[in-house]
């Protein structure tokens, strides 16, 4: 839990996406995208494709219903 | 140390949903959990989860739970909330469940002003029973049990529930957001907040309509659902405050 906390900018745990591609839509700098490969569960998931874009503005993860993403500054 | 923007709140239990992707259920249970964390109330609280999709609600949230036969969780939160009235008490419905077979628990609650929160979900159909039509299912949607579309001659234009629960005299919080947009869903936590605190100050029945998404039943991509929210079903069901124990309704 150390590790996360010095993260800065969004955090998606790739297993509990589901890919619905809602946070995609909702981010404003196009920081993510949908990966090409898949989770265990077989969808494929978000990931942050240009994280130095990301202006921390949390929308990503009020959009996300499996609250998959997180968001530090 | 870094800041924390968003986190999962700490009222949300820490497991998968069975949630189809997209579905706006996981958005509002995230909202409900913070709002219990916000408000310390989680050691008081009590949920009451339908019969729908959301059935497996008390699996997802860190407090207590009943589990209502169907449209009866306002009846089980009366229950709940008269024998304790220190509890903070919400119930957690579909549309499916509360404007159909649960209408009279719901109207007679209201009219009671039993001093509980309901959390309406409104995604125009069944969901868990494979999306047949329900009644606040639109004119024209086609489902399973209305496979040429809602026809309007028939069966009657879906039922609006902010409009007719707010026209009961008795005070209460009735308010109609929706979860299709960042901005609506930030306007849908000030509504969930605001009816806990006043469960909390124990003024009123307090009710709140999320229109949500059914990417599944509606046969469309998550994004395009939401869209169709805001193209469909916005301008037959408005948003807004209905009605507040002020008296003071305001429309957005």
């Amino acid at each position: 839990m150390v590790e996360v906390e010095t993260v800065t900018g969004v955090r998606i745990d790739k297993e509990r996406c589901k890919g619905c591609e809602l946070c995609i839509g909702a981010c404003p700098k196009g920081v993510l995208a949908m990966s090409t490969k898949i989770n265990s569960k077989g969808y494929f998931y978000a990931e942050a494709v240009h994280p130095e874009n990301c202006i921390k503005c949390g929308l990503c993860a009020i959009s996300c219903p499996d609250v998959a993403i997180e968001v530090y500054r | 140390m870094s800041k924390v923007v968003f986190k999962r709140p700490k009222a949300l239990a820490d497991v998968v949903t069975h949630y189809c992707p997209g579905c706006s259920h996981g958005i509002v249970h995230r909202i409900v959990a913070e709002c219990i964390d916000e408000l310390g109330i989680q050691e008081r609280t009590v949920g009451v989860a339908p019969v729908g999709c959301s059935v497996l609600a008390y699996n997802y949230f860190n407090v207590d739970f009943f589990e209502a036969s169907h449209g009866r969780a306002p009846a089980v939160a009366t229950g709940a909330k008269r024998a304790r009235p220190d509890l903070i008490v919400f119930a957690y419905q579909g549309d499916g469940d509360l404007a159909s077979i649960g209408m009279a628990e719901i109207v007679h609650a209201c009219n009671r002003g039993e001093k509980f929160t309901v959390i309406f979900i409104n995604n125009t159909v069944y969901g868990m029973t494979g999306g047949q039509m329900a009644p606040t299912t639109m004119p024209g949607q086609v489902t399973t049990t209305s496979p040429y579309g809602r026809d309007v001659n028939q069966i009657g234009w879906p039922i609006r529930m902010c409009e007719l629960l707010s026209s009961l005299k008795t005070d209460g919080f009735i308010a109609r957001t929706s979860a299709h947009s960042p901005a609506e869903i930030i306007k849908t936590k000030k509504a969930i907040k605001k009816a806990f605190e006043l469960q909390v100050a124990n003024r009123c029945f307090t009710f709140v309509e999320v229109l949500s998404t059914c990417p599944t039943n509606w046969g469309m991509m998550p994004i395009q659902a939401q869209k169709r929210i805001e193209e469909e079903l916005l301008p037959y069901y408005p948003l807004g405050v209905f009605k507040s124990p002020n008296g003071d309704a305001s429309k957005s």
